[in-house]
């Protein structure tokens, strides 16, 4: 069966912006789609709502739609490029959805659309709880005892009937949102009531808990013929309870005889037949440790985070296969493109051990519950291979960059045997190293293995780590002969983590295993474990004898890659890394990445010429760069990642591309960038470093109040917070103070003004602004959690004009030579600078889309020496587009449990979105749709709880929304506020502590239509705002926490826009 | 690393050296060298026959995970001449678990060796073929006339007399009647006949066509076994004697052998088929199926009359042979999986529709 020619025109739906759950593995495996399809000269459009990735790029599709993933909305696209096909399965869930919304809508029908790949059929027999447990009785298959419920009370008379503790699943939501575990009827009913919100059919599944049962995964591919083959297996290292998305995952399975192993994977495999997947399909079992007995938990008939993972950790490009599936192509025709020779139809045989680690937030969010449960809460994962499972497991603990280059965590070495016991049994970000803790105390590991339900084969692995520890521990830097050395190295120990437990530098460490000659080889992924000769460049790191890199002596760069996504550091910086790559190749260089992240575009093994799949720390880099000799290195596009190595790299004499290492410093470092901005007579917020509560008093008074504090050593403004007075600065010292008292706070005048940030390219001479973007909320929210729009509605031609002098001279004076992102206030027409990065931001790809200019392209030939003047951008600002372009911020908050939503200093946002229109109004009513949030309807009810300092901005909203003919509930500060500023319908609701109803219940009652609260202070689980904005949160009710937002949200009601009265407009037409 | 480590080196044929450490049973070994890419299924090709005389490496660096039990045996123990791997586990965790592989070698006197690259062993094999080679612990103490000596000493040719059985028995049975002769067969394939009702006369690899005639069979199944097909002139005689008397079917070695008997030809490959993830396309259906291998000869020459059945997408060598008229119909692969995938399992029930109704459905 070879191409279906009748296939011209094909519409793929990306997965949105990034979440807790659906994050950049969707790009990667769109981008993968969408270059499949277009290599058989056929046309593409796209939507997807995400500016910030690779998909969505110029002259990725044909036609890019960046708008609203709504069937509305998709609709319109449909409606106006009239594609003669669809393909589902390659966003996501998100996509899944809207693919089977669009069909039963019978919008697919209606416009003659096909669906290519696997059927909206199959995928609801996957998919829909019902159907999926009919098919599994139907296939034979077993399932764990489970019934589906619409309403509460059915739910607790089942689990009744099968025994607490039960599971709940919601269907149709991502990453297991409003699942979790119930032990007893209370926290049934509470998780099912959640549950049952956020469905999207109103159906959750109840299930008999088979806690302890180990979790594997199979990835499998079946074309329209039938064949069918598996891609990879993989064994959760945490047993069944803990998402997968949450743990720790090696590749292939390690615990499974082959008994076990092709029961499971003939399972798989009559599983996918049954519905007749065409394309990509995972499979999830559980298996008792203790019998053959296993159950299909559950199948997604998609791409996903685990296909993207098996992709990376075989070299088998899943989405490409699936793709050309779905275009007519059976298996067989398919060429594996790792090995040129052999076809896509055989299943990879792998010759290392692959370990994924989940990057959790808990960092940002140091209020969450950090209980993994079936509830995903990671925001990102590193990957790492290596030949035996140690060294995989201590390359991935380095990569996640939480400081740890062994098993050995300072807060677990801190706790009783007592407390770990009890902290193991329930599984948390923290749990490997509190494990490892009781290991090193000397528990028993088949107690271990008891506790943590999982299996003896990791449990003494990771007792190995530990002991080589305890053994590395008695030694003094003398008794590191050659043969322990390279022991140590062979089992994945990093020079520093060996170096911390001596007591020496690294780069004594270093010096030795130089001495000795251990130096890393690196071996190749290449789908067939040497079988066969492979032409991929896709390496790995071991301490082996052959090496199998071929270094060339081309010229060539390295560019740095992002590592994992976390909170201020996502997807972003995986497009600049991936455009500086193709910009540097179209320039002729030989390209090398190195980067940890499975999900990610640059992970793709053809995206560069090679491809280090490495941990991003100082030796690990080093290694690579004197594996290869490379002419120069680029940091800029790998955030703060790849900006953090720069002071090593430059200690080593390793040539760095654009802004020297010492400049980089000058921007970081308050005081040196304080001088040049003196001596350039640029003005920037006061502020002071105070070391004690009274100095901190003195020092506001003088700034005049509000003022920004924030501890100094904290980056990302995690502890930051706005004072308004005496009290609250006291007691905000004496906080920090008790909790740190060898490190400043920093106190700024805080200017309530516009904030502005530009993105510029320098060439040391000459700067180019592609466009200035302003943010909708003013100063005090992070730049990231704003919504920035362009071209800016707001500032004056004389702030402009200050804007682009001022960047420039600063740009110029700091020997800026790439990329520089600088944030101004404009307050009441004085213009501030509050931030510079000498570095590629957030806001690159989103203005490159909507300016049109390639910004990464042109910064990167900058790097190699090009000049401005000769690049054909010109230099100075680029013209505005005649349409709004909005960019706003996502939030994952609902998924995490106890974490604060309102905006704030410190950043929160997970993705975002672009909304375009022909005024700011209609951009913002995209922005808000494709944010989800439900524009409120007129004669509505609003919730209000404000601030008192709030109360007067919050007075001309209260007006607006009462002429749109609102009722209010309002606590009673606020509430007397309003009536003595002459507006009616003001109904005063309970506090929390005033007993029932309170204000909720009134939320969860369903009655509210928008809540607009502004916080006094964040963070405070304990207060009642924290309590309703997270209830709001949950009950996915509309809620503005920034006075700002909640204007332009009421201008867009006011405003009569519909989704029928806006256009959908195409990338290529926003010039 | 515990004192009782000792040195050990695999020295190929080529005079490439990889250091490791001994394990198993502690003795100096000589074998063919091959790799095996499987990443689960140790047990299963320990002790599959067909690797008699040969030294395996495995490709998958953790070997032992889950311990050797008495179910997953494919014969009575292991035949090989040596095993490698790069990490054996010696903490295997499984609940059948039984042994560890570390004992079980030695138990059964296999020499092992660990700790060597593994994959530069495959990437040589691969490049140069397969090749003659030693795991000894007496390193440079070894000369080189001591080492040519030794891979002279090796002498394969006797394999299948090695590990054929020594007297005939019968697996009683209500379904169709087949003459089995085991060449150094696998458990897998006689449960794969006892599954679907057979009853089985098993016979070692040199009896006579008279008589396996003599029990009056429904058909004459040949199984898998080591070495190369042309060092059984005897068996493949008694195959001739067989051919137009009663269906032949067969398995590997028993396909290699019908072929030659039919006067077509085999050939030894380069680093041969070892593997479970080979993909293998049935001509008639065009449908294709992962199936396990194990196999250094491939079939070639196919004779007047014979037609190939399967055939390896990745190399396009033949996988299967189908008489046109008459009922004979054999596969290069391992319907019975064990270690594998169990996708081809069908064959046994095609190899039944040929004994019933002639190759019209092989």
């Amino acid at each position: 069966m070879p191409k279906d020619n009748t296939i011209k025109k094909v519409l793929v739906i990306g997965s949105g912006p990034i979440v807790i759950g659906q994050a950049a593995e969707f790009d990667y495996s769109g981008t993968q789609a969408v270059e499949a399809i277009k290599s058989e000269g056929i046309e593409v459009v796209l939507v997807n709502s995400n500016p910030a990735t690779i998909m969505t790029d110029r002259g990725m599709a044909h036609h890019t739609y960046i708008e609203p993933l709504t069937a509305e909305f998709v609709e319109k696209v449909i409606a106006k490029e009239r594609p003669d096909s669809i393909i589902a399965g390659m966003g996501g869930q998100t996509g899944l959805n809207l693919s089977c919304e669009l069909y039963d809508k019978g919008i697919l029908q209606k416009y003659g659309v096909r669906v290519i790949g696997t059927s909206i059929e199959s995928i609801k027999e996957g998919e829909d709880r019902d159907s999926f447990k009919r098919l599994m009785e139907k296939t034979n298959q077993p399932i764990v005892e489970s019934e589906i419920v619409t309403n509460i009370e059915d739910g607790v008379a089942f689990a009744e009937k099968i025994g607490y503790p039960v599971i709940i699943r919601p269907a149709y939501t991502l990453g297991g949102t409003g699942g979790g575990i119930a032990e007893n009827e209370d926290q049934l009913r509470e998780i099912l009531a959640q549950g049952l919100h956020l469905s999207r059919v109103g159906q959750v599944l109840i299930e008999r808990s088979i806690k302890g049962w180990k979790e594997i995964e199979f990835e499998v591919m079946r074309d329209g013929a039938g064949n069918c083959i598996t891609v990879c297996s993989m064994e959760n290292v945490d047993p069944v309870g803990v998402h997968t998305g949450d743990s720790i995952v090696v590749a292939p399975a390690q615990t499974l005889a082959d008994h076990e192993y092709q029961m499971l994977r003939k399972a798989a495999i009559d599983i996918i037949d049954s519905i007749k997947i065409e394309g990509g399909c995972n499979v999830q079992f559980a298996l008792d440790p203790k019998s053959f007995n296993y159950a299909v938990i559950e199948i997604n008939p998609r791409v996903s985070r685990s296909s993207a993972l098996a992709s990376k950790a075989t070299g088998y490009p899943i989405a490409k296969v699936a793709a050309k599936i779905a275009l007519g192509y059976r298996l067989d025709e398919i060429k594996n493109a790792v090995t040129k020779k052999t076809y896509a139809c055989f299943e990879p045989a792998i010759d290392y051990v692959v370990c994924k680690i989940p990057k959790w937030p808990f960092d940002k969010f140091k209020t969450a519950k950090r209980n993994l449960g079936t509830k995903m809460m990671a925001t990102g994962e590193v990957m790492a291979i290596g030949n035996n499972f140690e060294s995989a497991l201590l390359k991935g603990v380095r990569s996640l960059e939480i400081g740890q280059y062994t098993l050995e965590r300072k807060y677990s070495h801190s706790k009783t045997l007592a407390e770990l016991k009890k902290r193991v049994a329930v599984p948390d970000d923290e749990r490997l190293f509190d494990l490892a803790e009781l290991l090193r105390r000397g528990y028993r590991i088949d107690m271990v293995c008891e506790l943590t339900g999982m299996d003896k084969f990791f449990v003494k692995k990771i007792k190995n780590i530990v002991d080589m520890e305890e053994e590395l521990k008695q030694m003094s830097f003398d008794d590191l002969d050659e043969e322990t050395l390279r022991r140590y190295k062979k089992m994945g120990f990093s020079d520093k983590g060996m170096a911390d437990i001596i007591g020496v530098k690294p780069p004594e460490i270093y010096k030795l295993r130089v001495k000795y000659g251990i130096i890393p080889v690196y071996k190749m992924v290449d789908t067939c474990a040497g079988e066969f000769e492979a032409v991929t460049p896709y390496y790995y790191s071991t301490y082996d004898k052959e090496d199998e890199v071929v270094v060339s002596s081309n010229k060539k760069v390295i560019v740095i890659g992002s590592g994992p996504i976390r909170i201020g550091q996502g997807i972003e910086f995986d497009y600049c890394s991936v455009h500086s790559v193709l910009a540097l190749k179209r320039a002729g260089v030989e390209t090398i990445i190195i980067n940890n992240n499975p999900e990610t575009v640059s992970t793709d093994f053809d995206t560069s010429d090679k491809l280090y799949f490495e941990p991003l720390t100082e030796e690990d880099v080093l290694n690579i760069v004197e594996k290869e000799r490379p002419d120069g290195l680029i940091l800029q596009f790998g955030g703060q990642t790849a900006i953090k190595l720069a002071k090593f790299l430059r200690e080593m004499n390793i040539p760095i591309l654009g802004t020297k290492p010492e400049q980089i410093d000058a921007a970081e470092d308050r005081e040196k960038f304080d001088e040049i901005l003196e001596k350039l007579n640029i003005k920037r917020p006061k502020g002071k470093a105070v070391w004690s509560v009274k100095e901190g008093i003195e020092a506001a008074a003088g700034l005049g109040y509000p003022v920004l504090v924030r501890p100094s050593y904290v980056l990302g403004g995690q502890g930051m917070e706005i004072t308004y007075n005496e009290p609250q600065i006291t007691k905000y010292l004496e906080e920090a103070f008790a909790k740190d008292s060898k490190n400043p706070v920093l106190i700024d005048r805080y200017l309530l003004g516009r904030e502005i940030e530009v993105d510029a390219i320098c060439d040391g001479e000459d700067i180019l602004i592609p466009g200035i973007m302003e943010h909708l909320e003013r100063a005090g929210v992070h730049s990231g959690d704003s919504i920035s729009i362009y071209p800016p509605q707001h500032i004056s031609e004389e702030i402009k004009a200050q804007i682009v002098d001022e960047t420039r001279r600063i740009s110029i004076a700091l020997k800026v030579v790439g990329m520089i992102n600088i944030q101004f206030i404009d307050y009441h027409g004085e213009l501030n600078i509050i931030e510079v990065n000498p570095r590629s931001s957030r806001t690159v790809p989103y203005i490159s889309k909507v300016t049109g200019v390639p910004i990464i392209d042109i910064a990167t030939k900058v790097m190699l020496g090009a000049k401005l003047k000769d690049l054909g951008y010109g230099s100075g600002i680029c013209k505005e587009p005649d349409k709004v372009c909005i960019k706003v911020p996502i939030f994952s908050t609902e998924k995490l449990p106890q974490v604060e939503v309102s905006l704030g200093p410190e950043m929160r946002s997970t993705g975002e979105i672009l909304g375009v229109g022909k005024t700011l109004k209609r951009a913002l009513y995209k922005g808000f749709i494709a944010a989800g949030t439900v524009v409120p309807r007129k004669n509505g009810t609003a919730l209000v709880t404000i601030k008192p300092h709030d109360l007067p901005d919050f007075l001309p909203i209260a007006q607006k929304l009462e002429k749109l003919g609102y009722r209010f509930l309002a606590t009673d500060g606020t509430a007397k506020y309003m009536e003595e500023n002459g507006i009616s319908h003001v109904k005063v609701v309970r506090k929390i502590s005033e007993g029932v109803p309170n204000v909720l219940d009134i939320i969860r009652s369903g009655v509210v239509d928008l809540i607009i609260n502004t916080p006094n202070k964040g963070n405070r689980a304990a207060s009642d705002g924290f309590k309703i904005r997270r209830t709001a949160a949950e009950c996915s009710i509309v809620l503005m926490t920034s006075l700002d937002t909640a204007n332009a949200l009421v201008d867009v009601m006011d405003s009569d826009i519909t989704t029928d009265s806006v256009d959908v407009i195409a990338l290529e037409d926003i010039k | 690393m515990s004192e009782k480590t000792v040195k050990a080196e695999l020295i190929l044929e080529n005079g490439m050296r990889f250091d490791g450490r001994a394990f198993g049973y502690i003795k100096e070994t000589v074998g063919e060298v091959v790799f095996n890419t499987a990443m689960t299924g140790y047990e299963e090709l320990l002790t599959d026959p067909s690797y008699a005389g040969q030294i395996v490496v495995m490709t998958y660096p953790l070997i032992g995970n889950y311990g050797i039990n008495l179910d997953d045996m494919e014969s009575d123990g292991p035949k090989l001449k040596g095993f490698v791997v790069r990490e054996k586990c010696d903490y295997p965790s499984n609940f059948r678990c039984e042994m560890d592989l570390d004992d079980f070698l030695k138990q059964n006197k296999i020499t092992g060796i660990e700790g060597v690259d593994t994959r530069a062993i495959t990437r040589t094999l691969r490049n140069v073929g397969t090749m003659r080679g030693i795991i000894t612990l007496r390193g440079a103490d070894l000369t080189e006339s001591q080492i040519k000596r030794k891979f002279e000493s090796l002498n394969n040719k006797n394999v299948i007399r090695d590990v054929t059985i020594k007297e005939k028995y019968e697996i009683p049975g209500a379904g169709k009647h087949i003459a089995f002769v085991d060449l150094g067969t696998k458990k897998g394939i006689i449960k794969g006949f006892v599954q679907r009702g057979c009853r089985l006369t098993v016979f070692p690899a040199f009896t006579s066509a008279e008589e396996i005639l003599s029990v009056n069979p429904d058909a004459v199944f040949l199984s898998n076994g080591p070495g190369d097909p042309k060092d059984v002139p005897e068996v493949i005689e008694m195959v001739k004697a067989v051919i137009g008397k009663k269906p032949l079917i067969g398995v590997c070695m028993g396909n290699q052998l019908i072929n030659l008997a039919l006067g077509g030809d085999t050939k030894k490959m380069k680093f041969g088929h070892h593997g479970g993830n080979h993909p293998v396309k049935d001509l008639k259906t065009g449908r294709v199926y992962i199936t396990s291998q194990n196999h250094e000869y491939v079939v070639c020459d196919l004779p007047e009359g014979v037609e190939a059945a399967f055939v390896n997408i990745n190399d396009d060598t033949i996988e299967g042979i189908r008489h046109k008229t008459l009922p004979i119909f054999s596969v290069q692969f391992h319907p019975e999986a064990c270690p594998g995938p169990l996708d081809s399992g069908f064959l046994f029930d095609r190899f039944l529709e040929v004994i019933e109704r002639g190759n019209e459905n092989a």
